[in-house]
């Protein structure tokens, strides 16, 4: 494993990546854009889970197994979703998405 | 020829018999924790999901419910635990560098930011429990208000005891993370501060960087997710 120094300027800047996504993400949500709240705050959300796990977890710097790993949960995660997502749909409990 | 001592220099105190070197054993516990992580990324997967199909049968009662979290001290707590993964990035770049001194102090900056995050939550659940939204035999939603400020019918009261089940079950788990990781930094820092981490070792240091910043994105998605539902309203 390459023992990989991230220089102090990369965390500085995912630092102030994340308090300027955390105005945002409060901001934007006193904004009404219809359907679209609720995905635009779970992107944000995503986003800065990316810069943390990136930069800060030192992800990016890993080897590819520790990707696969990671990788590997989080499909899984979306498969568990997507599946108890499908039945509650299918059933009619939650009506129609976007209706 | 050369001596046996210059064929075998002597192994660092931290590596274990059988490993290869340091940087073998450290990828094998990076490995370990990270699948310790995935483990806690399904535990509060599944929560996150049983939220998220409540939220869609109930939405108008999670809004209700949901404005009376205070907004404010929502977004300073992710600043305050934003802030303590910089300062616990800084403590494992310092071990990387050798700056050993600089190790013990953002390992303690880490505690005490960690430390603010867990006193406003306090401050928040003693508004719940004086507001009687802890779910159980005294819930009452009279502090509750719907748009227009009028009190919320019956079925909707009902329904916003599910959103603060939730609410005091995502958010105690998270705390319950912080209160394991604060005594656990704790003991980092003093081993640091005897000296045990340099640029060639520094795992204790890297992996429970990964639990605190695990600990971090929990917090991400839960503050949009509990805070800002239908701020918009």
């Amino acid at each position: 494993m390459s023992e990989h120094v991230v220089p102090v300027r990369v965390y500085l800047a995912v630092f102030a990546a994340l308090l300027v996504l955390t105005a945002v993400t409060a901001g934007v949500a006193t904004v009404d854009l219809g359907i679209w709240n609720t995905p635009v705050a779970l992107g944000i959300a995503v986003l800065k889970a990316v810069l943390v796990i990136l930069f800060f977890m030192h992800v990016k710097y890993s080897p590819h197994l520790i990707w696969i790993a990671i990788g590997a949960a989080f499909f899984w995660l979306l498969t568990f979703f997507a599946g108890t997502a499908a039945d509650y749909l299918s059933r009619g409990y939650l009506g129609t998405p976007g209706s | 020829m050369s001596s046996a001592a210059e064929a075998h220099p002597p192994a660092h105190p931290a590596l274990a018999h059988h490993f290869e070197d340091l940087p073998a054993q450290r990828e094998a516990s990076t490995l370990g924790m990270w699948l310790f992580l995935v483990n806690e990324i399904m535990f509060f997967g599944g929560m996150l999901l049983a939220y998220g199909i409540y939220r869609e049968l109930h939405y108008p009662a999670f809004v209700h419910a949901s404005h009376h979290l205070d907004m404010r001290l929502g977004a300073i707590n992710t600043a305050v635990l934003i802030c303590s993964s910089l300062t616990m990035a800084m403590a494992v770049h310092s071990a990387a560098v050798g700056r050993r001194r600089a190790i013990v102090v953002y390992l303690l900056l880490t505690i005490a930011l960690g430390s603010v995050f867990l006193g406003i939550k306090t401050k928040e659940y003693l508004d719940k429990f004086e507001a009687h939204l802890v779910p159980g035999p005294h819930f009452s939603a009279e502090h509750l208000h719907d748009e227009n400020g009028s009190p919320l019918p019956a079925g909707e009261a009902r329904e916003a005891q599910i959103f603060y089940s939730l609410y005091f079950g995502l958010t105690g788990l998270h705390a319950l993370h912080m209160v394991i990781g604060i005594p656990i930094l704790g003991v980092v820092a003093l081993l640091a501060h005897r000296g045990r981490f340099g640029p060639a070792y520094y795992t204790p240091v890297e992996l429970t960087g990964l639990y605190w910043h695990f600990v971090d994105i929990v917090w991400i998605f839960l503050f949009p997710l509990l805070y800002l539902i239908g701020r918009h309203h």
